[in-house]
């Protein structure tokens, strides 16, 4: 069993309520914190533990606290990301209705940290039940000292608010979210000024991810060198990873970084193989922004090195022949997916999400939507696919925030690496087009 | 005592340099040198506070960052939001990548955009109409269906045509900053995002017109103004008058000696340089309502100023003269005639048409 940081009480009944939290350790670390610690202390141990973003950008968390600005009399804010909608990704839903309190202790260690006296947990507004479990938790956190006024005595005090989404994946974005949060339409803002120092309310704002946040309870229990200690290179600690599509067992596993690829697919402990029956044709190894990949691009890189899950290895390759751990959504797919389907799916689901801001991205996603509808219905040319890739080169990097790359590169990197099956769709427009066809040329694992 | 310097950065644009003051943008800085090097804007309006970086029209290639840090930024940046560094160097028309992204922003704006210019009052004066011809290409790869709204009215005095919009927010903006309540905004999301107003209300300000102006493209025109002409055939004259409720500084277009449009003055980028009422906009369309000032100064390029104002005496500038020059060929003359021609080469006319035309074509 390999080391469990999230999760460990996970299985424990009750464990969602205040009493039997409290009992396994909980809180322990906000005692710590408010009253031997220092909020700078608390950030040193969160810098030395290098535990990174887990919302997707992999951003290293101590970093970012350490660029919030201080000014005088301007009020700071965290705000913690539970707008976790990325197709393939549910951990956070996860982790928010299993063990609620892992996540407000977190949040109030890390606001002592940032000097913030209200913080706001942004849910996605379909999660209605998970925004009441989170509420109840904080009541019961309320009641036993750990939130309001001067927390246990020490004069430090943090008001703690639940705010529903209004169900858009761009409100994941953290300036969309911060525009949503104060009420506006959820547009991404312009950058620079970043949040750190202009955000919520204009005020300095930090933005995190839950699981980010839920690993800083366990970081100050157990100091950021005993964090640091857990994992592969610069990629410390353990991550949640969200298993789904083909596989036997799919479900939301923690994983100790560096673990081998191979092993969390096919062992029993995480996703229990591909299928019985099937083979591995191809994986989304981190949401569907992430670069698609051929299964055994997955295993190993394109030295033949066995590939791990952590950041820095599933990148590999760069975009020829790599992806990314991303926000952890790990979707394989077996002989029996479609892969122009399966892009034309993910398009259609950026196509709904733009913004509608910027020109590349409001009009582009829309074009590529349409144009793989075409495809995968019979009715594509070939030189769609040249279109398909120069349209997805005009979207990348040339928008205000990065959904207009989660939109550009699934299409990009489906078309880079199973181009023969777009063509198969384009030529058998007929033999494509019936129930269940499949092309069957692909290399599986 | 010694005279403090302001500090100034020096920027430098397609290998020009100018020196701005800092906080200035890459885009002002551009402008600052001269329209060959500034950046095309759909969506930045200098008066519009807030306004730029959705269009991503003016996107600029930053190939050293700063003098301090010269590493050049990964990606184009928008040049009308961000902020030049002492010691930028920029690429604007210089940079392939740019001139390439670029034609990749007119194709996205042009994708479902309905390119009915033959019926749309606000060709000739479109900024999406400079934009494209400047920027792009003459097809379209776009075989699809393109995208359409239900018409909605908004009000007596404002037509909007939502298939037009390139949803540059500045209309939100100015109702947001010029009027005292903004009845209209954005709704839905992505390709399907429409300029609305809420629940069917009116707009109706006292200062609700200059979405018109500040409108890039035909999607909001001036009801009263609707059908009436074509711009090019129209005279702008500067004009004014008294009013309780705006500066009164006007454009008035001219059919005849009809007043048929009055609009706010434009400078040099097609930005309004003072907002005026709806009451100088709509109501008063009589010459005796205004103080005349004399024509307004259009640029020799627009098609606004063909036909008029003596502009057929304008100067051709030399490189048009010269570009004919070298590309004239002389007529070949070698062809059989088809009449017979033996009686007319006899004639004296002919002798000295012969002469004076062989002097022209000397080789």
């Amino acid at each position: 069993m390999s080391k469990k940081i999230l999760t460990e009480h996970c299985s424990t009944p009750g464990i969602e309520t205040f009493e039997v939290y409290r009992q396994k350790g909980g809180y322990a670390a906000v005692e710590k914190a408010v009253k031997k610690m220092t909020p700078e202390e608390v950030v040193e141990e969160v810098k030395k533990s290098g535990v990174r973003g887990r919302g997707g950008a992999g951003f290293p968390m101590g970093m970012k606290w350490s660029f919030l600005a201080k000014p005088e009399g301007v009020p700071r804010y965290l705000v913690c990301n539970a707008d976790e909608s990325e197709p393939g990704t549910f951990k956070d839903h996860y982790l928010m209705k299993t063990i609620p309190h892992l996540l407000i202790e977190g949040m109030i260690i890390s606001s002592y940290a940032l000097g913030a006296n209200k913080s706001f947990i942004y849910v996605r507004g379909e999660l209605m039940y998970v925004i009441h479990i989170l509420e109840k938790a904080i009541e019961e956190a309320k009641a036993a000292g750990f939130l309001g006024k001067n927390i246990l005595g020490s004069g430090y005090d943090l008001e703690l608010v639940v705010q529903p989404g209004g169900g858009a994946y761009i409100c994941g974005e953290e300036t969309a979210l911060l525009e949503s949060l104060e009420g506006k339409r959820g547009n991404p803002r312009n950058k620079p000024p970043f949040p750190a120092v202009k955000g919520l309310y204009q005020s300095p704002t930090v933005v995190n991810n839950v699981e980010s946040i839920a690993t800083v309870s366990w970081i100050i229990n157990n100091g950021g060198d005993a964090y640091a200690a857990v994992g592969v290179g610069k990629s410390t600690g353990t991550k949640l990873i969200s298993a789904s599509g083909h596989i036997n067992k799919p479900g939301v596993y923690e994983i100790e970084l560096g673990l081998s690829c191979d092993e969390f697919l096919n062992s029993d402990e995480y996703c229990g193989g591909v299928r019985t029956g099937h083979r591995l044709k191809a994986v989304v190894a981190g949401g569907s922004s992430v670069p698609i990949v051929p299964g055994a691009l997955f295993l190993k890189n394109a030295n033949g090195e066995d590939r791990l899950m952590s950041y820095e290895s599933l990148s590999d390759g760069g975009f020829a022949t790599g992806t990314m751990l991303g926000s952890g959504g790990f979707i394989a797919f077996d002989e029996t997916a479609c892969i122009v389907r399966n892009t034309w799916n993910f398009s259609r689901f950026y196509e709904h999400e733009s913004c509608g801001q910027c020109s590349p991205c409001r009009e582009g996603t829309g074009w590529m939507q349409k144009v793989l509808n075409r495809i995968e219905h019979g009715k594509g040319s070939m030189s769609d696919i040249d279109l398909l890739v120069d349209v997805s080169k005009k979207i990348e990097g040339n928008t205000i925030c990065p959904l207009g790359d989660a939109a550009a590169w699934p299409v990009a990197s489906a078309i880079r690496h199973f181009r023969d099956e777009f063509e198969w769709h384009i030529q058998h427009p007929l033999e494509a087009t019936k129930a269940g066809a499949v092309y069957t040329g692909s290399v599986l694992v | 005592m010694e005279d403090i310097k302001p500090v100034m950065f020096k920027v430098t644009v397609d290998g020009v340099e100018v020196e701005v003051a800092p906080g200035t943008t890459i885009i002002q800085a551009a402008r600052k040198i001269g329209p060959e090097v500034a950046p095309p804007a759909m969506c930045y309006y200098e008066p519009l506070k807030g306004s730029g970086g959705k269009c991503r029209a003016c996107l600029v290639k930053v190939v050293a960052g700063s003098a301090k840090d010269p590493r050049p930024m990964p990606k184009l940046v928008a040049s009308c939001i961000t902020p030049v560094q002492d010691g930028m160097i920029v690429e604007n028309f210089t940079s392939p990548q740019v001139v390439e992204a670029r034609k990749g922003v007119v194709e996205f704006l042009l994708l479902n955009h309905p390119l009915d210019c033959p019926v749309c009052d606000q060709a000739g004066e479109c900024h999406l109409q400079d934009f494209a011809f400047e920027n792009g290409t003459s097809t379209t790869r776009y075989e699809e269906e393109r995208r359409t709204f239900e018409k909605e009215d908004i009000g007596p005095y404002v037509q909007l045509h939502m298939t037009r919009c390139v949803l540059c927010y500045r209309c939100v903006y100015t109702a947001d900053q010029i009027t005292d309540g903004r009845v209209h905004g954005v709704m839905g999301r992505g390709d399907h995002a429409e300029i609305s107003t809420y629940i069917g209300r009116a707009i109706d300000n006292d200062f609700s017109g200059n979405v018109i102006d500040v409108c890039p493209v035909g999607a909001l025109t001036d009801k009263t103004y609707r059908f009436k002409n074509r711009v090019w055939f129209s005279k702008p004259v500067d004009a004014h008058c008294d009013c309780d409720k705006c500066c009164g500084n006007v454009q008035l277009w001219y059919r005849g000696d009809e007043v048929i449009r009055v609009t706010a003055r434009k400078n040099e980028w097609g930005e309004v340089t003072a907002f005026i009422c709806n009451t100088c906009r709509f109501e008063k369309k009589k010459t005796s309502d205004w103080v005349i000032e004399g024509p307004t100064k259009v640029n020799r390029a627009s098609v606004i100023s063909a036909n008029k104002y003596g502009s057929n005496l304008i100067k051709k500038p030399d490189f048009a003269l010269k570009l004919a020059e070298s590309q004239f060929k002389n007529i070949d003359d070698s062809r059989p005639y088809v009449n017979d021609m033996s009686e007319i080469k006899q004639s004296e006319d002919y002798k000295v048409l012969k002469q004076i035309n062989d002097s022209y074509f000397k080789k």
